[in-house]
């Protein structure tokens, strides 16, 4: 329901809390503005205050996140996370999530979470090159799962191959407790010269605010406090706040970004992202210590008569705002016109640290800039450590590990991706090294013989079990996955996804998760430069399983030297590095094969990941692995599978013909395997030894066969099918 | 060989295009906006992939009606020749340069993979390189890739060998009739095809069959 459009409208006490507002929270406006506030103007507060705007319940604990490091430009502030990858070359990054939309309207909610981060990196100058993408779907056989999986891929592949980025990589996992309230986190990567970054800081009084792109409508109206809010069953009438994106505009939006910036126009620039107009504006004014004023009757519209609060609130897609120097203000249009899109001067800077907004005449808003941002509410929420899952009582017995293995990789979390993967499309701009299905996705960086690799993870049945190890073991695996194809670890981004931060349980699950995330962080050096928090993921009171997704990248100085997990040789001996298989809480094993969702999280020694992955990671440089996977889901046997599945190649595993199921299927961390040359296993053995790092034959590649003993192997065939079907079954809905 | 690149608003795969160009010949190729009206004199020009004006109204059809258009047709009829990948072979049958059109896949959805092709007529300018009846892995990249003529279309680009590719081994990704990946006009001078041999040339990308398009017209130019 929309407020009145009169900007005089009396301000009533439902109308403060229908903006999400407390009784404190407007208490406290009252103070800052010294009378009552417009509506436009209470509006502007509720943009600025919501829980996706302010961070105002995780700013406390965000800050104890390690942010810095020798490799970080930019951390947590900017648009997106800056890294120098040498040459005077940067990788710019971030991932965020876009959940409450994507439920609503999947396919829109979905491709404008994609156009959001896309434009979170353009504007800081770079060049988009990857993306990915972590989906987390209900149980299969819930009844909106099918649509809102076929609609969250059209949406993702939709934006992503119109606006011709290749997505290399993402996560896709199916939960009951997502059922509700599924997560969309989108990532996006750019590169751009070093002395090329751009920002949202405005220097200079009675500079030109210039907006640029596509037109403002009414659409999303209000998307910023949705995001902010906890679903119940008549979330469908939101539907009007989802914003409809249109990546054909954001290519060339892109375009004439780039080519503007090349001319030394832009002194600042800010995106239009959540909260639109008023976000951006404030950002570049309060960040550069100036007022900035806007008229709005010089904004571009595409609706009639919208009135002022729309216009503030408004979330088209595919805007942006500048600060730009005056002498370049026709080449500016120039560029503009060429590419097809609006551009308008609507304000200006001033010296007075005042946010004012005229409108047919009228100032219709007139706010202290900094307090907009600077005095936004910040809580310490009360929270309550999680207890710990019990420690497994009595595991069942393994029947047969073969059987084990093929109901693990036909289950929907291990099944094979490709009916989804192949819509997106990751090849363009000619530089993909590795393809989703990896360890992570590697981009030559254009021009070099460098190489970026990227993966997204979590692990939310364990966040769900500890938040502490599983925060530790998100980022782990991160590092891990990064490792595995031979890259160095820079940074991550972290895309916080929590439920109802004012329940005590949720607040902390979030906080140790946090901790987790900071400690693992710091062990392995790899901090935090940018990420996005996304709580009230809830439906009806249940809160979704605590899911920190990270995204991690890491450096090739030479992408020749990457490693992929597919069997290369027939010949070549597997060899696990890490220690032999003991836990199975909360392990894929326990839940598909005996539907126990049960037992402590596998928790995360951070000194022997980090001793476990610089020895994989060397070997790998040296020349000596000829194919690499870490051991995570499904533990030992499915890593093996799947480097056969992906080589063509079967094994014999002679060595693990009497395995337990620990050892074949326990999810312990900093673990991986490698295929060698035979003539390589004694250095390499030798060299894991003199390292006290755990390292043995477990067997050989070759034949057209899994083999663990006479009596338990499968052709690899078979294992393909069974891997392959389950995904392109369910989709066309002949399976639950 | 000197090349031309026509860009229109939407075009994606220019930039990979222009580096197969660049590879393959050693010159890079003019870059030609869509509200220009003069081509250059090249011995090639190339359509690239992308969404051309998004794609909306129909694959190509807007872009198909853009002013350098007018200047295309008579590079077309003067013999220069002309390649449409993805998006430019969408353009192409939009602009009556080739006929036939480019539906949804049949399988509704976008589809990015490696395909087998065939390639059907060796003996164009655009396929010189390769064996005739060879087949070779090309990736393709589409949501509009599903050849439709009428019978007797057909049967003229069959009887007068004017399929230049074709899905091999049960790989069409897309429904197209009889596994059509690429044809050819009339006099052999202008070629759309749906595949991105410019995605292919290259150790980085796992194999350089794809090049095979570009000595092709290297060797003719």
């Amino acid at each position: 329901m929309l407020p009145t459009f009169n900007n005089n409208a009396p301000i009533t006490p439902e109308l403060v809390e229908s903006h999400g507002l407390n009784s404190e929270e407007y208490a406290h406006i009252l103070e800052l503005t010294g009378r009552t506030p417009t509506i436009t103007e209470l509006g502007i507060f509720s943009a600025m205050w919501n829980e996706h705007c302010s961070y105002k319940s995780s700013k406390k604990w965000l800050k104890t996140l390690p942010v810095t490091g020798p490799c970080v430009v930019y951390g947590p502030g900017e648009n997106a996370g800056v890294v120098d990858i040498g040459d005077g070359q940067v990788a710019v990054f971030k991932m965020e999530s876009h959940n409450h939309p994507s439920f609503i309207e999947p396919y829109q909610g979905a491709a404008t979470g994609v156009g959001g981060i896309l434009r979170d990196v353009f504007t800081m100058g770079a060049r988009p090159v990857a993306a990915m993408n972590a989906l987390r779907f209900g149980a299969p056989e819930h009844s909106k799962t099918r649509h809102l999986v076929a609609g969250v891929v059209a949406g993702v592949g939709g934006y992503g191959n119109c606006f011709g980025v290749p997505t290399v990589g993402g996560e896709v996992n199916f939960h009951a407790r997502y059922n509700g309230n599924i997560l969309v986190n989108a990532f996006a990567l750019g590169v751009a010269n070093r002395d090329g970054i751009f920002t949202s800081q405005a220097e200079g009084v009675g500079l030109p605010v210039v907006y640029l792109g596509a037109k403002t409508g009414r659409d999303g109206v209000g998307g910023a406090t949705m995001a902010s809010a906890e679903f119940d069953d008549q979330i469908e009438e939101k539907r009007p706040t989802v914003q409809v994106g249109d990546p054909f505009t954001e290519k060339c939006l892109l375009e004439a970004c780039l080519e503007l910036m090349a001319t030394g126009a832009v002194i600042a620039i800010q995106d239009m992202g959540a909260a639109g107009l008023t976000c951006s504006a404030v950002e570049m004014g309060a960040s550069g210590n100036l007022g900035i004023s806007l008229d709005l009757d010089k904004v571009p519209c595409r609706e009639e008569r919208m009135s002022a609060y729309e216009m503030m609130l408004s979330e088209s897609q595919e805007r942006m705002l500048m600060v730009l120097e005056p002498s370049k203000q026709a080449v500016a249009e120039a560029i503009f016109i060429k590419w097809g899109l609006d551009f308008a001067i609507v304000g200006e800077t001033t010296d007075d640290l005042r946010f004012k907004i005229h409108h047919h005449g009228a100032l219709v808003a007139d706010l202290p800039i900094k307090e907009l941002g600077d005095e936004a509410p910040e809580y310490d929420r009360p929270w309550i450590a999680p207890t710990p899952a019990a420690p497994l009582s009595d595991i069942p017995v393994l029947a047969d590990p073969i059987e084990a293995l093929k109901t693990m990789i036909s289950s929907p979390d291990m099944a094979s991706k490709r009916w989804i993967t192949e819509q997106y499309d990751c090849l363009i701009q000619g530089n993909s090294a590795q393809l989703p299905g990896g360890d992570a996705g590697v981009i030559r960086v254009e021009g070099t013989q460098k190489a970026l690799a990227m993966t997204s993870d979590v692990t939310p049945r364990y966040c769900e079990a500890d938040p502490f190890e599983g925060g530790k073991q998100a980022v782990a695996e991160a590092w891990r996955n990064l490792t595995a194809v031979g890259a160095t670890p820079l940074a991550i981004t972290d895309n916080l996804n929590f439920g109802n931060p004012q329940r005590p349980e949720i607040m902390g699950q979030f906080v140790r998760a946090i901790e987790g995330i900071g400690e693992a962080c710091r062990a392995l050096e790899f901090p935090v430069v940018s990420g996005n928090v996304s709580l009230y993921n809830e439906t009806n009171g249940e809160g979704i399983l605590p899911t920190p997704t990270i995204g991690g990248v890491g450096l090739l100085t030479d992408w020749t030297q990457m490693a992929r997990l597919a069997f290369a040789n027939a010949g070549d001996v597997i060899i696990l590095v890490g220690r032999t298989g003991t836990h199975l809480g909360q392990s894929i094993y326990l839940r598909e094969v005996h539907q126990l969702e049960a037992g402590p999280a596998p928790s995360v020694d951070l000194a022997e990941e980090r001793r476990n992955g610089d020895f994989v990671r060397s070997q790998i440089l040296d020349g000596c692995v000829t194919a690499c996977h870490d051991i995570s889901d499904g533990g030992l046997l499915v890593a093996v599978a799947e480097m056969a599945m992906a080589g063509g190649k079967g094994a014999d595993l002679a060595e693990l013909s009497n395995a337990s199921a620990e050892s074949l299927f326990g999810e312990d961390q900093a673990r991986y395997v490698l295929t060698v040359r035979p003539e390589k296993v004694a250095a390499l053995l030798e060299s894991a030894d003199a390292l006290e790092i755990p390292a043995m034959q477990i067997g050989i590649v070759g034949g057209q066969e899994l083999k663990l003993a006479d009596n338990h192997s499968i052709s690899l065939e078979l294992l393909k099918q069974t891997h392959e079907s389950w995904l392109p079954g369910y989709m066309s809905g002949t399976k639950a | 060989m000197k090349s031309a690149v026509l860009i229109f608003p939407g075009s994606n795969r220019d930039r990979d295009i222009i580096r197969a160009l660049e590879v393959v010949s050693g010159q890079k190729p003019a870059l030609v906006w869509h509200q220009e009206t003069t081509i250059p004199d090249v011995d090639l020009i190339v359509l690239p992939g992308g969404f051309s004006y998004g794609d909306y109204l129909r694959a190509g059809a807007i872009a198909a009606r853009s002013p350098v258009m007018s200047d295309l047709q008579r590079h077309a009829d003067r013999g220069t020749r002309i390649l449409g990948v993805c998006n430019g072979f969408q353009i192409l049958t939009e602009a009556g340069l080739l006929p036939g059109s480019l539906m949804r896949n049949a399988g509704l959805n976008f589809v990015c993979k490696t395909v087998q092709l065939e390639a059907s007529n060796a003996n164009t300018v655009f396929s010189r390189q390769y064996q005739q009846g060879e087949i070779f892995d090309c990736p393709v990249a589409h949501h509009d890739g599903n050849y439709f003529a009428d019978a007797r279309t057909l049967d003229a680009l069959e009887a007068n060998n004017r399929v230049v590719f074709r899905y091999a081994n049960g790989t069409n990704p897309n429904g197209s009739l009889n596994d059509i990946a690429g044809i050819m006009n009339e006099t052999g001078t202008v070629m759309g095809m749906m595949p991105h041999p410019e995605n292919l040339i290259e150790e980085l990308h796992g194999g350089v069959s794809g090049r095979g398009v570009f000595t092709s017209l290297l060797e003719a130019a």
